[in-house]
Protein backbone atom coordinates (compact mmCIF):
# COMPACT_ATOMS: atom_id res chain seq x y z
CA UNK A 1 0.00 0.00 0.00
CA UNK A 2 1.29 3.46 -1.33
CA UNK A 3 0.80 6.87 -0.41
CA UNK A 4 -3.40 7.20 0.01
CA UNK A 5 -6.07 9.45 1.05
CA UNK A 6 -9.25 9.05 3.31
CA UNK A 7 -12.65 9.52 2.28
CA UNK A 8 -16.24 8.85 2.94
CA UNK A 9 -18.21 7.46 -0.22
CA UNK A 10 -20.83 9.39 -1.04
CA UNK A 11 -22.79 7.60 -3.51
CA UNK A 12 -22.70 6.57 -7.26
CA UNK A 13 -23.97 8.58 -10.25
CA UNK A 14 -22.81 8.37 -13.78
CA UNK A 15 -20.85 11.24 -16.55
CA UNK A 16 -20.37 11.92 -19.52
CA UNK A 17 -17.47 11.73 -21.06
CA UNK A 18 -15.86 13.63 -24.06
CA UNK A 19 -16.83 11.55 -27.01
CA UNK A 20 -20.46 11.21 -24.93
CA UNK A 21 -19.93 7.96 -23.40
CA UNK A 22 -21.55 7.44 -19.91
CA UNK A 23 -19.15 6.40 -17.37
CA UNK A 24 -20.44 5.15 -14.21
CA UNK A 25 -18.75 6.79 -11.50
CA UNK A 26 -18.72 6.48 -7.51
CA UNK A 27 -18.57 9.99 -5.94
CA UNK A 28 -16.31 9.74 -3.07
CA UNK A 29 -15.47 12.70 -0.32
CA UNK A 30 -11.76 12.17 0.38
CA UNK A 31 -9.28 14.70 2.45
CA UNK A 32 -8.63 16.57 3.19
CA UNK A 33 -6.21 14.43 5.51
CA UNK A 34 -3.44 15.97 8.39
CA UNK A 35 0.04 14.19 8.46
CA UNK A 36 -0.54 13.26 12.18
CA UNK A 37 2.74 10.99 13.17
CA UNK A 38 5.78 10.08 10.54
CA UNK A 39 6.75 6.99 11.10
CA UNK A 40 10.53 5.88 10.74
CA UNK A 41 12.52 3.19 10.18
CA UNK A 42 14.87 3.97 13.05
CA UNK A 43 12.68 4.70 15.70
CA UNK A 44 9.16 2.14 14.39
CA UNK A 45 10.96 -0.22 12.36
CA UNK A 46 9.37 0.73 9.31
CA UNK A 47 8.29 3.84 7.35
CA UNK A 48 4.62 4.97 7.11
CA UNK A 49 2.55 8.25 7.44
CA UNK A 50 -0.62 8.49 9.64
CA UNK A 51 -3.28 10.59 8.51
CA UNK A 52 -6.18 11.57 10.02
CA UNK A 53 -9.40 12.32 8.62
CA UNK A 54 -12.38 14.40 9.86
CA UNK A 55 -13.00 16.42 13.07
CA UNK A 56 -14.67 15.22 16.50
CA UNK A 57 -13.74 17.25 19.96
CA UNK A 58 -11.01 17.12 21.83
CA UNK A 59 -12.91 16.28 24.93
CA UNK A 60 -14.35 12.86 23.77
CA UNK A 61 -10.95 11.31 22.68
CA UNK A 62 -9.40 9.40 25.53
CA UNK A 63 -6.04 11.44 27.65
CA UNK A 64 -3.53 9.22 25.80
CA UNK A 65 -4.93 10.36 22.41
CA UNK A 66 -5.76 13.85 23.15
CA UNK A 67 -1.94 14.21 23.63
CA UNK A 68 -0.98 12.31 20.39
CA UNK A 69 -3.05 15.46 18.13
CA UNK A 70 -1.81 17.89 20.67
CA UNK A 71 1.39 17.44 18.61
CA UNK A 72 -0.39 18.70 15.61
CA UNK A 73 -2.81 20.75 16.38
CA UNK A 74 -5.76 21.74 18.71
CA UNK A 75 -8.27 19.72 16.66
CA UNK A 76 -8.88 15.96 16.45
CA UNK A 77 -9.41 13.92 14.21
CA UNK A 78 -11.68 11.57 14.02
CA UNK A 79 -9.93 8.33 11.97
CA UNK A 80 -6.58 7.45 11.91
CA UNK A 81 -5.15 5.80 9.11
CA UNK A 82 -1.24 4.69 8.35
CA UNK A 83 0.17 4.50 4.59
CA UNK A 84 3.24 2.83 3.88
CA UNK A 85 5.66 5.02 1.96
CA UNK A 86 9.15 4.40 0.63
CA UNK A 87 10.28 7.83 1.94
CA UNK A 88 7.91 10.16 3.95
CA UNK A 89 10.54 12.80 3.89
CA UNK A 90 8.52 15.57 1.49
CA UNK A 91 5.70 15.04 3.87
CA UNK A 92 6.00 17.34 7.14
CA UNK A 93 3.85 16.21 10.56
CA UNK A 94 1.14 18.34 9.76
CA UNK A 95 0.85 18.95 6.20
CA UNK A 96 -2.89 18.49 4.86
CA UNK A 97 -3.03 15.99 1.89
CA UNK A 98 -6.14 16.10 -0.66
CA UNK A 99 -7.14 15.02 -3.88
CA UNK A 100 -4.92 16.49 -5.57
CA UNK A 101 -1.97 13.71 -5.26
CA UNK A 102 -4.31 12.14 -7.50
CA UNK A 103 -4.62 12.90 -11.42
CA UNK A 104 -7.56 12.14 -14.30
CA UNK A 105 -6.91 8.53 -15.56
CA UNK A 106 -5.02 7.53 -12.36
CA UNK A 107 -5.55 4.02 -11.45
CA UNK A 108 -5.90 3.38 -7.68
CA UNK A 109 -6.71 0.46 -5.32
CA UNK A 110 -9.56 1.21 -2.93
CA UNK A 111 -9.94 -0.23 1.16
CA UNK A 112 -13.11 -0.45 2.73
CA UNK A 113 -15.61 -2.17 4.65
CA UNK A 114 -18.09 -4.52 2.51
CA UNK A 115 -21.74 -4.02 2.95
CA UNK A 116 -22.95 -6.47 6.06
CA UNK A 117 -25.45 -8.87 4.30
CA UNK A 118 -26.00 -10.90 7.92
CA UNK A 119 -26.07 -15.09 8.35
CA UNK A 120 -26.17 -16.24 4.96
CA UNK A 121 -26.64 -19.29 3.41
CA UNK A 122 -24.06 -20.93 1.33
CA UNK A 123 -25.57 -20.13 -2.48
CA UNK A 124 -25.57 -16.48 -1.78
CA UNK A 125 -21.67 -16.70 0.69
CA UNK A 126 -20.32 -19.13 -1.87
CA UNK A 127 -22.35 -19.06 -5.30
CA UNK A 128 -23.15 -22.95 -4.82
CA UNK A 129 -25.93 -23.57 -6.75
CA UNK A 130 -29.27 -24.88 -5.46
CA UNK A 131 -31.91 -28.47 -5.94
CA UNK A 132 -34.21 -28.34 -8.17
CA UNK A 133 -37.16 -26.40 -6.67
CA UNK A 134 -39.92 -28.38 -7.69
CA UNK A 135 -40.85 -32.36 -9.44
CA UNK A 136 -40.78 -33.54 -5.17
CA UNK A 137 -37.99 -32.58 -4.63
CA UNK A 138 -37.11 -31.64 -0.92
CA UNK A 139 -33.49 -30.09 -1.64
CA UNK A 140 -33.96 -27.14 -2.43
CA UNK A 141 -30.96 -24.48 -1.04
CA UNK A 142 -29.41 -26.80 1.69
CA UNK A 143 -25.74 -27.49 2.28
CA UNK A 144 -25.06 -30.61 1.03
CA UNK A 145 -23.33 -33.07 1.32
CA UNK A 146 -20.17 -31.62 4.29
CA UNK A 147 -18.03 -34.79 3.57
CA UNK A 148 -17.42 -38.62 4.46
CA UNK A 149 -18.54 -40.97 6.90
CA UNK A 150 -16.06 -43.42 8.27
CA UNK A 151 -13.02 -41.96 6.82
CA UNK A 152 -12.41 -38.83 7.76
CA UNK A 153 -15.06 -39.33 9.90
CA UNK A 154 -15.14 -35.77 10.66
CA UNK A 155 -15.65 -32.08 8.71
CA UNK A 156 -12.29 -30.70 7.20
CA UNK A 157 -11.50 -27.22 8.40
CA UNK A 158 -12.38 -24.64 6.37
CA UNK A 159 -15.20 -26.50 4.71
CA UNK A 160 -17.36 -23.73 2.94
CA UNK A 161 -20.72 -23.29 5.35
CA UNK A 162 -23.14 -20.55 5.98
CA UNK A 163 -22.50 -17.83 7.78
CA UNK A 164 -21.59 -13.84 8.42
CA UNK A 165 -21.58 -12.81 5.03
CA UNK A 166 -19.92 -9.32 4.19
CA UNK A 167 -19.09 -6.57 6.62
CA UNK A 168 -15.34 -7.43 5.87
CA UNK A 169 -12.40 -5.35 4.72
CA UNK A 170 -12.07 -5.38 1.08
CA UNK A 171 -9.81 -4.25 -1.41
CA UNK A 172 -11.00 -3.29 -5.52
CA UNK A 173 -7.57 -2.55 -7.60
CA UNK A 174 -7.56 -1.30 -11.09
CA UNK A 175 -10.19 1.49 -10.29
CA UNK A 176 -10.10 4.56 -12.27
CA UNK A 177 -9.87 8.47 -11.11
CA UNK A 178 -12.65 9.92 -13.55
CA UNK A 179 -12.30 13.40 -12.44
CA UNK A 180 -10.62 15.05 -9.55
CA UNK A 181 -12.48 18.22 -7.54
CA UNK A 182 -9.88 19.88 -5.16
CA UNK A 183 -12.08 22.89 -4.49
CA UNK A 184 -14.56 20.43 -3.50
CA UNK A 185 -12.53 17.67 -2.28
CA UNK A 186 -14.43 15.28 -4.50
CA UNK A 187 -12.76 11.87 -5.98
CA UNK A 188 -14.90 10.66 -8.81
CA UNK A 189 -13.66 6.75 -10.02
CA UNK A 190 -15.38 4.51 -12.31
CA UNK A 191 -17.27 1.55 -10.94
CA UNK A 192 -18.36 0.97 -7.74
CA UNK A 193 -16.51 0.66 -4.69
CA UNK A 194 -17.03 -1.80 -1.66
CA UNK A 195 -19.30 -0.68 1.48
CA UNK A 196 -22.57 0.94 1.51
CA UNK A 197 -23.07 5.10 1.36
CA UNK A 198 -20.81 7.41 4.11
CA UNK A 199 -19.00 4.45 4.39
CA UNK A 200 -15.03 4.75 5.28
CA UNK A 201 -12.61 3.91 2.48
CA UNK A 202 -9.06 4.53 1.91
CA UNK A 203 -7.72 5.19 -1.52
CA UNK A 204 -4.27 4.53 -2.39
CA UNK A 205 -1.79 5.21 -5.12
CA UNK A 206 -0.89 1.75 -7.05
CA UNK A 207 3.16 1.10 -8.40
CA UNK A 208 3.09 2.42 -11.73
CA UNK A 209 3.79 -0.39 -14.31
CA UNK B 1 -28.91 20.07 -2.43
CA UNK B 2 -26.81 16.85 -1.71
CA UNK B 3 -23.28 15.95 -3.48
CA UNK B 4 -24.38 13.77 -6.54
CA UNK B 5 -27.73 16.20 -7.08
CA UNK B 6 -25.69 19.18 -7.88
CA UNK B 7 -22.82 17.36 -9.61
CA UNK B 8 -25.82 16.00 -11.86
CA UNK B 9 -27.62 19.13 -12.19
CA UNK B 10 -24.28 20.61 -13.75
CA UNK B 11 -23.97 18.46 -16.81
CA UNK B 12 -27.53 18.61 -17.53
CA UNK B 13 -28.61 19.92 -21.00
CA UNK B 14 -30.74 22.84 -21.10
CA UNK B 15 -31.34 22.94 -24.49
CA UNK B 16 -33.67 19.65 -25.38
CA UNK B 17 -36.69 20.71 -26.96
CA UNK B 18 -39.59 19.51 -25.47
CA UNK B 19 -41.02 16.04 -27.20
CA UNK B 20 -43.06 13.31 -26.13
CA UNK B 21 -44.08 9.52 -26.84
CA UNK B 22 -44.89 9.29 -30.09
CA UNK B 23 -43.15 12.37 -31.96
CA UNK B 24 -41.44 11.33 -35.02
CA UNK B 25 -37.86 13.12 -34.13
CA UNK B 26 -34.68 13.32 -35.90
CA UNK B 27 -31.85 13.24 -33.54
CA UNK B 28 -28.70 14.75 -34.95
CA UNK B 29 -25.94 12.47 -33.71
CA UNK B 30 -22.07 13.77 -33.25
CA UNK B 31 -19.63 10.79 -34.55
CA UNK B 32 -16.03 11.28 -34.11
CA UNK B 33 -14.10 9.27 -36.73
CA UNK B 34 -10.64 10.02 -35.80
CA UNK B 35 -9.94 13.76 -36.24
CA UNK B 36 -12.78 14.19 -37.74
CA UNK B 37 -16.15 14.86 -36.53
CA UNK B 38 -19.41 14.26 -38.25
CA UNK B 39 -23.38 14.30 -37.66
CA UNK B 40 -25.37 11.71 -38.32
CA UNK B 41 -29.43 12.12 -38.22
CA UNK B 42 -31.31 9.24 -36.99
CA UNK B 43 -35.21 9.95 -38.00
CA UNK B 44 -37.90 7.79 -36.12
CA UNK B 45 -40.34 7.59 -33.64
CA UNK B 46 -39.85 8.09 -30.32
CA UNK B 47 -41.19 5.06 -28.64
CA UNK B 48 -40.79 5.46 -24.49
CA UNK B 49 -39.16 7.91 -22.47
CA UNK B 50 -37.26 6.98 -19.45
CA UNK B 51 -37.39 10.11 -16.82
CA UNK B 52 -34.39 10.33 -14.08
CA UNK B 53 -32.93 13.58 -14.26
CA UNK B 54 -29.49 13.18 -15.99
CA UNK B 55 -30.19 9.54 -16.29
CA UNK B 56 -32.89 9.85 -18.98
CA UNK B 57 -33.01 8.12 -21.97
CA UNK B 58 -35.49 7.88 -24.88
CA UNK B 59 -35.70 4.95 -27.56
CA UNK B 60 -36.45 5.88 -31.29
CA UNK B 61 -37.54 3.59 -33.74
CA UNK B 62 -37.30 3.59 -37.28
CA UNK B 63 -37.55 1.23 -40.31
CA UNK B 64 -34.38 0.64 -42.03
CA UNK B 65 -34.98 -1.47 -45.45
CA UNK B 66 -37.40 -3.21 -43.97
CA UNK B 67 -35.70 -3.96 -40.59
CA UNK B 68 -36.60 -2.12 -37.52
CA UNK B 69 -34.10 -0.64 -35.74
CA UNK B 70 -34.24 0.97 -32.53
CA UNK B 71 -31.87 3.29 -30.41
CA UNK B 72 -31.78 4.22 -27.01
CA UNK B 73 -30.16 7.59 -26.64
CA UNK B 74 -28.71 9.16 -23.35
CA UNK B 75 -30.61 12.50 -23.31
CA UNK B 76 -28.60 14.88 -21.92
CA UNK B 77 -25.80 13.04 -23.67
CA UNK B 78 -23.19 15.48 -25.11
CA UNK B 79 -22.85 13.39 -28.26
CA UNK B 80 -26.40 14.62 -28.84
CA UNK B 81 -25.86 17.59 -31.20
CA UNK B 82 -29.94 18.69 -31.61
CA UNK B 83 -33.29 16.98 -31.86
CA UNK B 84 -35.55 18.12 -33.81
CA UNK B 85 -39.01 17.78 -34.00
CA UNK B 86 -40.44 16.54 -37.78
CA UNK B 87 -44.09 15.40 -36.70
CA UNK B 88 -45.99 15.90 -33.12
CA UNK B 89 -47.76 12.42 -32.89
CA UNK B 90 -50.79 11.78 -30.72
CA UNK B 91 -50.83 8.40 -28.72
CA UNK B 92 -52.60 6.96 -25.79
CA UNK B 93 -49.37 5.10 -24.12
CA UNK B 94 -46.32 6.19 -22.69
CA UNK B 95 -44.62 3.15 -23.89
CA UNK B 96 -45.34 2.16 -27.68
CA UNK B 97 -43.67 -0.97 -27.87
CA UNK B 98 -46.76 -2.39 -29.45
CA UNK B 99 -45.70 -1.09 -32.90
CA UNK B 100 -42.83 -3.68 -33.39
CA UNK B 101 -45.61 -6.04 -33.76
CA UNK B 102 -47.10 -4.06 -36.60
CA UNK B 103 -45.32 -2.91 -40.10
CA UNK B 104 -46.35 -0.97 -42.94
CA UNK B 105 -49.38 1.20 -42.43
CA UNK B 106 -50.57 -0.09 -39.42
CA UNK B 107 -47.19 1.03 -37.80
CA UNK B 108 -48.38 4.14 -37.79
CA UNK B 109 -49.30 7.13 -35.59
CA UNK B 110 -51.73 9.94 -35.69
CA UNK B 111 -50.64 13.26 -35.48
CA UNK B 112 -51.46 15.57 -32.87
CA UNK B 113 -51.84 19.59 -33.33
CA UNK B 114 -48.49 21.04 -32.19
CA UNK B 115 -48.68 23.17 -29.52
CA UNK B 116 -45.58 23.45 -27.86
Amino acid sequence: MALGIIGKKIGMTQVFSSDGEVVPVTVVQAGPCVVVQKKTPDKDGYSALQLGFGSKKAQKCTKPLQGHFKKVSDAACAVLREFRVEDGASYDVGQSVTVDIFVQGEVVEIIGTSKGKGFAGNIKRHGFSRGPMAHGSKFHRQVGSVGQSAWPSHVFKGKRMPGHLGNAQVTVKGLRVVDTRPEENLLLIRGAVPGHKNSLIMICKTKQA
Amino acid sequence: MNTIDRLEREQMRIDIPKFRTGDTVKVHVKISEGEKDRIQVFQGVVIGRHNSGLKSSFTVRKVSYGVGVERVFPLHSPAIDKIEMVQPGKVRRSRLYYLRGLRGKAARVKTRRYEN
